[in-house]
């Protein structure tokens, strides 16, 4: 029943395209919000329920005939972090596209709607398929609906290039994705995710999970294969950039953790190949986070060291699967996954609040702002929760995931051999190294952004953003508090999702629900503690002479904002320590020793990705270079193509007659 | 116990200094007169901050009482204890450090900017430092928190314990050094904004906030002269033993600081950035002593 109401609803989609433009946005709530209801309940009755496996059979006249929606525990977490995200990015939009409803016609209206709703679908479709045909399917439709939606403002040149980088690569996984397939299918007759275990029990397993690694990791945005992501997220609207980071490239984990549920063999290359590559994505990302100017772009270097953080958890995992250590699996996995639900709450969060910030004042570079706690107090207020969350700072959420991907390390330390000791003390290191680069990044996004006083004039006109696009994202602050402060609530089904996947039970001994519920005690007095001192210092101030005065500026009485640290200046001390790495360039004019009265000179650091650099730019224009080579050939005189078909046909004569194809 | 010793704490550094510095020097209790008075007196803001700087000082004290319950006192578990809980002490540290950071950055000075950069830096660069170190105690004793660990750390009775234990303490007192802002990172008797970098970040900070601010930073110091302690002294030692010894400890710590005030030289900044990852440095050795000491390296 509720199948078929699924299956409707994917049809009366379509219909977004003949309803009249000021009633589509509602149209297509709608639709989502049925959507929603039938899905989350699905996923709701997985956990509820003692059976592992629902199996709803779905016939959809465009799909393989044999296409099923699969529903396990891991399937359901993903459907509920997908229907959470995507609600909230849709509700934040209404007020977010106010502004273009006049500039662009109906059709773009329709085109970005029906593209949300359909990125909505696929990504439903993505965790639940396990047919390969259909899963590339349904991974296409992923791919080229969140580009549609990327290119919402193509009238800017740079978008649409972007878009169509975006394009390609999503391609060139999904070519991965395919090879992969391809491979299983040819020995085990079946093209599916269910003839994985038998394949990998009887074939090396590193080959084809490396394929299925590139594939998903291109999605994910796994350092090298990550270019995309930085340029893609700052280009897309910000709802859309939200659910893009929050859930879309989670599909890439998911899928990542679909094929190493199967993996039989080999486990310990793998689960350190995972540890390694997520390690240098987290640190990488953070690191170019760092001394990013465009908001949205310093977000999306953020997304790639939050990938990196799952993936930590992820390697850990493996590598516990490999050891046969329960504690370490379920940490492991179960810090990873969690990880993903936190990343979608406060990086959606994130995003939203700099779209606000982008709506409010038409900038993105945080150099020229300022000062906008005061006009927009629950944006900032929003921004700052979200920024602590994600920085893994108790009492919210990021720490808990954070915590149990720590204590799944510091737990093994003991029993490890030699070598697995040195990795696992260098990821403890380089993790509590991610955390305070975090902190740095924030404190200075956030200071900079909302604190101090405003640095460019474009400031003056910032305003609060309106109810509409504020209320919804309440909703994430609440389950930001919640899995911080109430963590086992959501720490316990998690686990229960890596019980059930892998089939191992929590060992006796097993403390880290204990744990968690101690951290949940702690952070509660740490609530409480404050709250105390907040009120005792209100109390004191009522009766002390308060009075308010210019910032201290040494002796300096002609204070102007221009003076504040910028972006630049508070990442300078840390990019004289990093740039060896980062290649951040700095141009500026020196003032010479005769001049006096200096006139106007100029400062200018550009940073560029040194991965993007080496992996995308330099094979392109390699590449660039070969065709216009071979372009000599495209001479315009049609006696020469004429030719060039003969020599081809000759060649074709006599490759045959000496059997070589 | 570690409010008493913070009681003291802060007057025995001054008086170590002013004796080697052949002054009579102020009364021990001074630093808390000094709050008392600051408690008493009114505030002045700065019209370009906002409510973060004025929540700020709160919170960043509230962490760092909070961070204190899970530090564990001899056979007694600390008050709250679980596995893993110094990561729960780091990272709401860094939580109260986060607030202090911004709070610096909301005055809109370039000088609280620039101490506000730096100290993030500096905390940042010493946190590997901190977790490598509590990583050599996790393996070695084979548990994951402050109670259990401290708990099990003479329980093998090889006497080679005490270079690991001593390489504990050298890390500990560099860590409390930089993250409260003492030479010589950071001197706070400077007397020029420019060289500052705690110090300039509260500069702006008066009356309540800033006994606020005092007392955290106190606590702080008692709170790593804890840690000492316990790295320290074995636990199944006598209770009355135990508790001379850690204001023994506390003692001999605040003196030592006091030294180190008196007769070094603040760090040039550019240096400070090296001289912390040295720290990282010394935990990695730490760390291949134990792996010695855990038969991995060498049976």
């Amino acid at each position: 029943m509720n199948a078929i109401v699924f299956i409707s609803l994917l049809m009366l989609s379509f219909g977004v395209f003949a309803i009249p433009k000021r009633f589509k946005y509602y149209y297509a709530l709608l639709i989502m919000l049925i959507s929603v209801a039938i899905t989350s309940w699905w996923a709701l009755q997985i956990f509820r329920g003692s059976g592992s496996f629902s199996e709803i059979g779905v016939s959809l006249p465009f799909l393989h005939s044999k296409f099923l929606l699969v529903i396990d525990r891991l399937s359901a977490f993903f459907i509920l972090i997908i229907n959470l995200t995507v609600t909230i990015g849709f509700l934040y939009a209404y007020g977010y596209l106010k502004p273009y409803f006049s500039e662009k016609n109906s059709l773009r209206f329709s085109i970005h709607y029906f593209s949300y709703l359909w990125l909505y679908f696929s990504m439903l479709l993505v965790s639940t398929t396990r047919d390969g045909f259909s899963f590339l399917v349904v991974w296409e439709i992923m791919a080229l609906s969140s580009f549609l939606l990327v290119i919402f403002d193509a009238e800017e040149r740079s978008i649409m290039k972007t878009g169509i980088n975006y394009l390609i690569q999503m391609h060139i996984g999904m070519a991965f994705i395919l090879t992969a397939l391809l491979i299983v299918e040819k020995s085990t007759g079946t093209m599916s995710f269910d003839a994985l275990p038998e394949y990998f029990s009887s074939h090396s397993n590193i080959l084809v999970f490396c394929l299925f690694f590139i594939g998903f990791g291109i999605k994910a945005g796994f350092v090298p294969i990550h270019t995309w992501l930085p340029q893609a997220h700052p280009a897309a609207p910000s709802h859309v950039s939200g659910v893009m980071s929050g859930v879309m490239i989670k599909m890439g984990i998911y899928g990542i953790v679909r094929v190493l549920f199967s993996v039989q063999q080999d486990l310990l290359v793998i689960g350190v190949i995972i540890l390694i590559i997520s390690v240098i994505s987290g640190l990488f990302g953070v690191m170019m986070a760092i001394i990013q100017h465009d908001l949205k772009r310093l977000l999306a270097y953020h997304s790639i060291e939050n990938i990196g953080i799952i993936g930590i958890g992820i390697g850990l995992g493996v590598i516990g699967m490999a050891n046969h250590n329960t504690a370490l699996i379920i940490l492991g996995f179960g810090g990873g996954l969690l990880h993903v639900l936190n990343h979608s709450l406060f990086k959606a969060l994130l995003f939203y609040n700099a779209g606000s910030v982008y709506h409010a004042t038409h900038t993105r570079n945080i150099e020229k702002m300022g000062g906008l706690m005061k006009k927009m107090p629950v944006t900032a207020m929003f921004f700052l929760i979200g920024s602590l969350a994600i920085c893994g700072l108790p009492p919210f959420n990021g720490f808990i995931s954070e915590y149990l991907i720590y204590v799944g390390m510091f737990k093994s330390l003991a029993g490890a051999g030699l070598y697995q000791s040195i990795l696992l003390l260098f990821s403890i290191a380089a993790l509590a190294l991610i955390g305070g680069l975090a902190v740095f990044c924030f404190t200075k996004a956030f200071g900079i952004v909302f604190l101090g006083s405003a640095r460019s004039g474009e400031m003056e006109h910032a305003h609060e953003v309106e109810k509409s696009m504020l209320l919804p994202q309440w909703v994430i602050i609440f389950f930001i508090a919640a899995i911080g402060l109430a963590s086992s609530v959501f720490v316990i089904p998690v686990m229960s999702i890596v019980s059930e996947s892998v089939g191992v039970i929590a060992p006796s001994g097993f403390t880290t629900l204990h744990s968690v519920s101690q951290i949940s005690i702690i952070g509660g007095i740490f609530v409480v503690l404050v709250t105390v001192l907040l009120t005792w210092r209100h109390f004191h101030m009522k009766n002390k002479t308060v009075v308010a005065g210019p910032t201290w500026g040494c002796g300096y009485t002609a204070p102007s904002p221009k003076l504040q640290y910028t972006a630049t200046s508070y990442a300078d001390n840390y990019l004289q320590l990093a740039n060896p790495l980062l290649r951040s360039k700095v141009t500026s004019d020196t003032i010479e020793g005769e001049e006096y009265f200096p006139g106007v000179k100029r400062f200018e650091t550009h940073s560029k990705d040194v991965v993007k650099t080496a992996m995308t730019d330099a094979p392109v224009n390699k590449f660039l270079e070969l065709l216009k080579k071979i372009a000599v050939m495209q001479t315009g005189q049609i006696q020469h193509y004429i030719l060039y078909a003969f020599v081809f046909m000759l060649l074709i004569f006599v490759l045959t007659y000496f059997n070589l194809i | 116990m570690i409010l008493m010793a913070a009681f003291f704490f802060p007057g025995i550094i001054l008086r170590t200094k002013s004796l080697a510095s052949g002054r009579k020097g102020p009364g021990v209790l001074q630093p808390v007169k000094d709050i008392m008075v600051l408690l008493r007196k009114g505030s002045v803001f700065s019209e370009t901050s906002g409510i973060i700087f004025r929540i700020a000082p709160a919170i960043t004290l509230a962490s760092i009482v909070c961070a204190m319950l899970v530090i564990p006192f001899g056979d007694d578990k600390a008050l709250i204890s679980f596995d893993g809980d110094f990561l729960f002490f780091a990272y709401l540290l860094a939580l109260g450090k986060f607030f202090a950071i911004i709070a610096a950055l909301d005055t809109g000075s370039s000088f609280e900017g620039m101490g506000a950069n730096r100290e993030a830096l500096y905390s940042m660069l010493v946190e590997p430092a901190f977790f490598i170190l509590l990583g050599t105690f996790a393996m070695f004793t084979g548990y994951t928190s402050f109670s259990d660990i401290f708990t099990h750390f003479y329980i093998t009775g090889n006497h080679y314990v005490l270079i690991y234990s001593l390489i504990g303490i050298y890390l500990f007192i560099q860590i409390a050094m930089i993250e409260n802002s003492r030479l010589p990172v950071d001197d706070p008797k400077t007397h020029l904004e420019l060289t500052m970098v705690h110090e300039v970040m509260i500069l702006d900070n008066s009356g309540f906030d800033k006994a606020l601010i005092h007392i955290g930073t106190y606590l702080k110091f008692a709170v790593y002269g804890a840690l000492m302690c316990v790295v320290l002294v074995p636990a199944e030692w006598n209770l009355v033993l135990q508790i001379a010894l850690f204001f023994a400890i506390q003692f001999i710590f605040a003196v030592v600081i006091g030294l180190i005030e008196s007769f070094r030289a603040r760090n040039k900044m550019t240096k400070n950035p090296k001289f912390i990852l040295t720290l990282s440095a010394i935990a990695l050795i730490a760390f291949v002593v134990v792996l010695i000491l855990t038969g991995k390296l060498i049976n």
